[in-house]
């Protein structure tokens, strides 16, 4: 990295990476910082995975006549969904980066139920190895939002395994959220107050609660879908009295919360990247962390915001727009609060900080077209098109993984005990902003001129935005790449990294070694000072 | 390094390297099977949900399948549940004050009645099967108005009994797990966290048995 580096030592000393070695050490592991490295590796396997549909897709939108059948193309863009939503962004930030830190953050040596954690992923690992089954048997054509009766009677791909695969994995989140709430409420340090936690466990806090709360009822709906598969009763066939809305009520109770889990854990990255490299506390610490809160509590009110053209009740319709209106104002607390955190902080720009900028911008963009879609008469208008497309890859792509990989940045030196190459790191960053921007901005002009989402062809006026679409998407795809290779060399060969690289605050940088042993820390950690004291202030010391 | 680690933590029965002292140890258990429950709750009230919604359309079809549901079997099996939450009860504090003979007693009680209501429910999975009323191609129904009604109605049943079996087969199974282990003098009056978790899970599993039997077996006896 830029700055200079303190001489470290040629010490070996015993981490969680040395402790122990061969298969056996990793696939019978308890420790949370190995599960969560046998999290990132399957994560980052599924996401590209999930990306190599996306690049059929772009590559079938190139021309208006595309190169796929229409069976085909309703194949590809279904696994996009699937995997990247179930596979890739449910788990991504807190299995991985949650894992790890959550319980170093707090000052405990573990999470509360260490083997519930090792269970957790091969239930994920079951469920992906459900999924990708059904998409090497022919994979599935409802769309991952497997709308009844569609799904449920006239569809003859294989949605039982698909839907199998979901039901299966939605218990490894499940179980995560649990040992989360449990750990943060149970394993506090001494001194490790609830309003001295970093933003990082508020945000994860609240994202466990919506996975508990939300994945059992996705699973039952699984089960409701693939029973009325092989029994044929009518519950989602209007044709004999079934009801398919209830189908979707069901779906998005679980799937609108599941996209704050998708984007709490992102928030709550970069509230840490962002205090960070600003050098200064978080503006209005309360807030930030109460906002956390209110998303995952509104989010549990908002999902009939995606039933306005189903036939919902208006009045119903009239209901959920205003609640989702409400969504914006936490939202953009959390904006507000991390610009006020830099106004006259003392910002550096290395690559965690980029992805952060990356985040605010997007984030606040696919937010505010979000509120388009919360407008029942503009919903109207743009519902199934690519401007729905377009607004939900910026929450999730430009929003979540950009803020995945800004934290991947940050704490890989706490991982690996390795630097990284900042060079390399920082244009791959502004590859994927770039790349970004020219795949999805092209999208939400799409939409509003009316190209509808889930069609293999289109007309020809579409053409100049959607080559503009596959050409950013071949740089996304090059600024994904770049962070695998030069990062897998520099676990290896990287320089190593000092104990706090970046001086940043909070238990995991300051009291435990890098890597961290086993048990995370040396000695006990006692927390008396509140969290992000970057201004080195003494605190008042309030113990018990 | 790390061996250091595990012998600061002191030599509590059942007490695990990462916490403290077991009264953390507890209060993380208990908490954690509560948030399960919470899950729990949440699973069958997806279920719970969909229910309304067809009750709410179909009053008077579903209402007439209640003349086809074994009232007499599902009495039978309530307070058959209700009796086996008694026994766990009392298990729970065998395991309190250290008795083990009791402890063991009351388990297997528990896992009897359980089986005894297993048992009396594929009883009546039978009777369904001969009268044609498991949902699918060979469906029939006596009132001809209402066999697609009906059918969902009988869906709903089989999924929520069903789901309420395969509870009950996993808490079975945890039983017989909880007798080895007490067998095997794994409890004592200072650590019995699994007997206590278990017995909340029972209590659950039989809590959802109190709702579904009058809302799918008496909604039509209203006169």
């Amino acid at each position: 990295m830029s700055t200079t580096l303190p001489f470290v030592p040629a010490e070996t000393r015993t981490n969680y990476l040395n402790a122990d070695y061969g298969w056996k050490s990793w696939l019978f592991a308890t420790d949370h910082k190995r599960i969560a490295l046998l999290y990132l590796f399957s994560i980052t396997a599924f996401f590209f995975v999930g990306g190599a549909f996306a690049v059929a897709m772009r590559i079938n939108l190139l021309t208006p006549d595309g190169i796929f059948t229409h069976d085909t193309y309703n194949k590809l863009f279904t696994m996009h969904g699937i995997i990247m939503v179930f596979f890739f962004l449910v788990p991504s930030i807190p299995a991985t980066l949650g894992n790890f830190l959550v319980p170093m953050m707090i000052g405990a040596r573990d999470l509360a139920f260490p083997r519930i954690n090792l269970l957790s992923w091969y239930i994920y690992i079951a469920g992906g190895i459900l999924t990708l089954t059904a998409v090497f048997q022919g994979g599935v054509d409802t769309g991952w939002t497997f709308y009844a009766p569609f799904s449920s009677s006239y569809s003859n791909t294989h949605v039982i395994l698909a839907a199998m695969g979901i039901f299966v994995s939605g218990f490894s989140s499940i179980l995560t959220g649990l040992n989360f709430i449990v750990t943060i409420h149970t394993m506090r340090a001494p001194g490790m107050t609830w309003n001295r936690l970093p933003l990082f466990i508020w945000g994860h806090y609240a994202t466990s609660l919506i996975q508990v709360l939300g994945t059992p009822v996705i699973a039952i709906t699984m089960v409701l879908l693939g029973l009325e598969r092989v029994l044929h009763a009518g519950i989602f066939d209007p044709t004999v009295g079934g009801d398919p809305i209830l189908f979707q009520h069901l779906f998005w109770f679980y799937s609108h919360p599941a996209v704050y889990i998708m984007i709490l854990p992102g928030m709550a990255v970069i509230s840490e990247i962002v205090t960070c490299f600003s050098r200064k506390a978080i503006f209005g610490y309360n807030f930030v962390a109460y906002s956390s809160i209110a998303i995952a509590v509104f989010s549990f009110i908002v999902w009939g915001h995606h039933l306005f053209v189903s036939g919902q009740s208006m009045y119903a319709s009239m209901v959920f727009s205003f609640f989702s209106f409400l969504v914006a104002i936490p939202s953009a607390v959390k904006v507000f609060n991390w610009t006020a955190t830099m106004y006259k902080g003392s910002v550096s720009y290395d690559t965690p900080m980029l992805y952060a900028f990356g985040f605010m911008g997007l984030f606040t963009m696919g937010g505010l077209t979000g509120l388009f879609l919360a407008t029942m008469a503009i919903d109207v208008h743009v519902t199934d098109t690519y401007f729905v497309i377009a607004h939900f890859h910026y929450v999730m792509v430009g929003g979540m993984v950009m803020a995945y990989m800004g934290g991947i940045h940050f704490w890989f030196p706490k991982i690996s005990g390795r630097l990284y190459p900042e060079g390399w790191a920082k244009f791959a960053a502004l590859l994927v902003f770039a790349g970004f921007n020219l795949t999805f901005f092209p999208q939400f002009i799409l939409g509003y001129q009316g190209m509808p989402r889930r069609y293999a062809h289109y007309p020809p006026e579409f053409q100049v935005l959607n080559v503009m679409s596959t050409a950013g998407a071949s740089i996304l795809a090059l600024g994904y790449l770049i962070p695998m290779i030069y990062l897998a060399w520099a676990w290896r060969y990287g320089p190593k990294s000092p104990q706090n690289p970046w001086n940043a605050k909070g238990l995991e940088w300051e009291q435990s070694p890098t890597p961290p042993p086993t048990f995370n820390f040396e000695h006990q950690p006692v927390v008396t000072e509140p969290a992000y004291n970057y201004s080195g202030e003494e605190q008042e010391v309030t113990l018990g | 390094m790390a061996d250091s680690e595990v012998i600061l933590a002191p030599q509590e029965a059942g007490l695990q390297h990462h916490f403290d002292d077991s009264a953390q140890q507890l209060e993380s258990s208990t908490l954690g099977m509560w948030v399960f429950l919470v899950t729990e709750v949440m699973f069958f009230g997806g279920m719970f949900g969909a229910y309304t919604v067809y009750r709410n359309m179909y009053p008077e079809a579903f209402a007439s399948t209640s003349q086809f549901m074994n009232v007499t079997i599902g009495a039978i099996n309530t307070s058959v549940l209700i009796f086996s939450s008694f026994t766990m009860v009392l298990a729970v504090r065998s395991a309190q004050l250290g008795q083990k003979k009791a402890l063991i007693a009351f388990l297997v009680l528990t896992l009897i009645l359980g089986c005894v209501f297993l048992s009396l429910k594929y009883v009546e999975y039978h009777e369904k099967w001969v009268d044609h009323h498991i949902p699918g191609p060979g469906f029939q129904y006596a009132d001809s108005r209402y066999t697609h009604q009906a059918q969902i109605l009988f869906y709903l049943y089989f999924a929520m009994t069903g789901m309420h079996a395969i509870h009950m087969i996993v808490g079975a199974g945890l039983l017989t797990t909880l007798i080895v282990m007490a067998a095997r003098n794994r409890f004592s009056s200072r650590w019995y966290t699994p007997v206590e978790m278990i017995g909340l899970y029972w209590h659950f599993v039989d809590i959802v048995w109190i709702f579904l039997f009058p809302l799918l077996y008496l909604i039509g006896h209203t006169k």
